[in-house]
């Protein structure tokens, strides 16, 4: 495979493991603990290379397991003995970070230790190192995937529990805690597997922006998981590209990409989108002011035969701007439910089915609540609200509750009432 | 101390405890409105202002790094609030987003610069980590003015910050400008983060803004004491780090100051009056041996009075099997209680002395008062009450003590008392 090939499927499998642990992180509301960790183990990780001399060893992953345990428990410790949450997690990765960097800064002339790539990783010099013919990375990314796959996968049922309710997962015995500090050391391992491809500083990005796009496109933590690896895996390719086009590094380039992605989600998300949301909060809007005029056309049908109207009484009668009443009956004389005659409006055949369809729903309700004992002064003001959102399964079982009367509580016909039977 | 005379060294010295200063006191309210973190994300989001206001006016001016670095951390913040308060995704995630992806891009622009090969953007990656070395007088005095400016803006809008920390729902009732005051805070710490760029560079630049307010935090529970605190642990770090980079060669600054924070935190953790563990330790060694004189004494004039008997002479062993516990716990309690003159001790026996057995009967009689009254008001099993009350009696002040008495007395509930001590003194 090319070497451009090998990048992309490194960054992928990177994205990937450090999706599926930032589900948890956004969940249990501990991300700047991923991020503190992120930054933390670098003293382990510099320690371990001081001693053994290489970069692929195993004792790299014991200390940044030890340096991640280490940070989680002084976080804890720190607030259990007063210091606010926010601060303790604060003041201890930065010292340790410090730390690290000093280490670095002290060594870095005498063994082959770079600040750069530790902070920034290079994932173009990956596919250089190679074991059998496939770059090393590949092998421990996918071990990590494997390993973080695996983990999860044997205690998913635990950690659901623990990331949604904590106080029932202790309730039935789960250990919590050691779920939590689980949870540490796979983000530590999955970090130094990340750091030479991003770096200490943007493992942070690629733990926590595809999870959080993927908790505003789904409600299913299956889901959840799902997405945020593919957006991972996603951003990790675009990502390339958008560096190799530009000329920039690769591991900026992924977590701008990332950040797109979640602009985008946050916009554009089917569920909680803030413009999707705004189109439906429009479009509710329009379907309310529709009903409401033809419920309004719908009771002058029982007043007189064949009524006509012009714009003002519309404007009068349904409690609208003469502006807001132009628009509303323009939209429905496209929509076929009204119709102009001789510059005055009435309603189609099929603006009457649905002006009687509404005119019964709204009964049925009144009757409904007067049946419940809601004051009968109070039913009209709650059925005008409730009335847009009645399907007609539901209006049907209303009706039959109150056993199919023909008029309602104020004496006034509902129209297309009978017992089916 | 040689290091002194040279006045770069001390341009370097006065801009790190400019920075210090400034971001302790900014750090005191950024910790006490629960936004340690956002100094972090701030400050990174910095990065792609100081490289676009790089680009846009191709020098090097830290004027030009402080708009672009405050327009950016204004951005970052805005995209915080937004994100926190028009979709589902909570505060912390939000931060970890803003903070990535901001230094994400910004390290998209610096490469981007570095490639473009200008010749004066040497420096401009030493934003990342701060080279304090590299600062000249011209830097500190822009500093000086910003932390001029912060230390200023602080003292003259100390009232409403304080507010906007501590009630921000009562300042809004007030009618005072609530967000506008919680922009401007945001605004003067990108100011103090600015100012830190130089020295400490973005990633450690919120050790500066959050390890010396947590540290005064220790000291005290007023806010005017806390941000001189802060202010003074903050510029102490940049001189200790400052002193031991020069000295030490290769030391890098900026590490060096964040460590030197971090020292004076533990110490204060440590140290601190009333908060610190020392402090504390000593409050719960005391508290135990409160409690352990005040059962000894109440198991004496317990046994004293199963044996109706005030003045018996009652074997340490017995006593020893009232407590359920062991003859050598008992000896340093009995050994004060003895030099204190509430008790004689002679070979195994003890007897309580006057003066004791009225220290006991004090004991005793909260220890019931507090049982009857839990048993009565509490709705508490009368098998759990004798547990609570021996944690309880310890804690129990003297004058909710007589108001118990009162209510008890009101209620006709008043308990049996013991014999008070006066027919005693016939026996």
């Amino acid at each position: 495979m090319s070497s451009a090939g090998w990048i992309m499927l490194i960054g992928a499998l990177v994205g990937g493991s450090c999706a599926l642990l930032g589900c948890f992180l956004v969940l249990r509301k501990i991300s700047m603990l991923g991020d503190a960790i992120s930054h933390a183990i670098l003293p382990g990780i510099v320690i371990a290379f001081l001693m053994t001399g290489s970069t692929s060893s195993f004792p790299i992953f014991v200390g940044a397991i030890v340096l991640g345990l280490l940070t989680a428990f002084l976080v804890q410790t720190l607030a259990r003995s007063g210091v606010q949450g926010d601060a303790a997690i604060g003041v201890t990765f930065t010292s340790l970070f410090a730390i690290g960097v000093v280490l670095v800064s002290q060594y870095a002339a005498q063994k082959d230790l770079d600040l750069d790539c530790v902070l920034y990783g290079e994932i173009a010099f990956t596919p250089f190192d190679r074991v059998g013919g496939v770059p090393r990375a590949f092998w421990v990314n996918l071990a990590l995937l494997a390993v973080n796959g695996i983990v999860l996968g044997l205690f998913y049922k635990q950690f659901k529990l623990c990331a949604f309710d904590p106080e029932m997962a202790s309730a039935v015995g789960i250990s919590v805690a050691g779920f939590h500090y689980l949870l540490m050391a796979l983000v530590s391992i999955t970090t130094v597997g990340a750091f030479e491809s991003v770096g200490a500083i943007l493992v942070v990005a690629m733990l926590i922006v595809p999870a959080a796009t993927a908790y505003l496109l789904t409600d299913r933590l299956e889901w959840m998981l799902a997405i945020a690896v593919g957006l991972g895996a996603a951003s990790s390719v675009a990502g390339y590209f958008m560096a190799r086009g530009l000329g920039c590094s690769i591991a900026g380039a992924m977590a701008s990409v990332g950040g797109l992605f979640f602009a985008t989600a946050f916009l554009f998300s089917p569920s909680h989108g803030v413009v999707t949301r705004r189109v439906a909060q429009g479009r509710m809007r329009r379907t309310v002011a529709n009903e409401d005029m033809l419920l309004w056309a719908g009771r002058r049908l029982e007043i007189e035969a064949e009524p006509a109207f012009d714009l003002r009484t519309v404007s009068r009668g349904i409690e609208r701007l003469p502006r807001d009443t132009g628009t509303i009956v323009s939209r429905m004389l496209r929509a076929g439910l009204l119709m102009e005659v001789e510059g005055r409006y009435r309603l189609t055949e099929r603006g009457e089915g649905r002006a009687l369809e509404l005119i019964r729903r709204h009964r049925v309700y009144e009757s409904y609540l007067d049946e419940l004992g809601y004051p009968v002064d109070h039913l009209h003001a709650a059925a005008d609200r409730v009335e847009h959102h009645l399907s007609p399964a539901l209006t049907a079982a209303m009706d039959a509750a109150v056993a199919y009367p023909e008029r309602d509580p104020q004496g006034k016909p509902i129209p297309g009432s009978q017992d089916p039977r | 101390m040689n290091w002194l005379w040279d006045p770069n060294a001390r341009w370097i010295l006065g801009g790190c405890m400019l920075l210090g200063l400034s971001s302790g006191v900014l750090g005191s309210f950024a910790f006490l409105r629960k936004r340690s973190l956002l100094g972090d994300a701030l400050a990174h989001a910095a990065l792609p202002g100081v490289c676009l206001a790089f680009i846009i006016t191709g020098s090097r001016s830290l004027g030009g790094f402080l708009v672009g670095a405050a327009l950016a951390g204004l951005v970052g913040a805005a995209c915080i609030q937004v994100i926190t308060r028009y979709s589902r995704v909570k505060e912390d995630a939000a931060l970890g987003l803003v903070l990535s992806v901001f230094f994400g891009f910004g390290i998209v622009l610096l490469t981007l610069i570095q490639q473009s090969q200008k010749a004066s953007q040497a420096g401009l990656d030493k934003l990342v980590f701060g080279q304090a070395a590299a600062m000249v007088s011209g830097d500190v005095q822009t500093m000086a003015i910003c932390a001029g400016v912060v230390c200023l803006a602080t003292f003259a809008l100390f009232k409403e910050f304080k507010l906007l920390c501590f009630d921000p729902g009562f300042a809004r009732g007030l009618g005072y400008p609530t967000a506008l005051l919680d922009g401007l805070l945001m605004l003067l710490i990108v100011l103090a983060v600015v100012v830190g760029l130089q020295a400490v560079g973005v990633v450690l630049m919120a050790a500066m803004l959050i390890t010396p307010a947590a540290a005064a935090r220790l000291w005290t529970d007023r806010l005017d004491h806390m941000v001189v605190f802060a202010g003074l642990f903050g510029a102490l770090s940049g001189a200790i780090g400052t002193g031991l980079s020069t000295m030490t060669l290769r030391m890098p600054t900026g590490p060096l100051i964040v460590l030197a924070a971090t020292s004076v935190f533990a110490a204060s953790l440590v140290a601190a009056p009333r908060k610190g563990l020392i402090a504390r330790w000593v409050r719960l060694i005391r508290l135990r041996r409160q409690v352990a004189r005040e059962h000894a004494l109440r198991s004496l004039y317990e046994l004293a009075e199963s044996r109706s008997n005030w003045t018996a002479t009652i074997s340490v062993a017995d006593l020893a099997a009232s407590r359920g516990n062991a003859e050598s716990g008992l000896r340093r309690v009995l050994g004060e209680l003895g030099h204190e003159g509430l008790i004689r001790v002679e070979g195994g026996s003890i007897s309580l002395t006057e003066s004791g057995l009225n220290a006991a009967y004090q004991v005793a009689r909260n220890h019931r008062l507090w049982e009857m009254f839990l048993m009565h008001e509490g709705q508490l099993g009368a098998d759990h009450v004798d547990r609570d009350a021996d944690v309880i009696e310890h804690l129990l002040p003297r004058s909710i003590v007589e108001e118990l008495e009162r209510l008890l007395v009101v209620h006709g509930r008043h308990p049996e008392l013991p014999p008070s001590v006066h027919p005693l003194r016939s026996v």
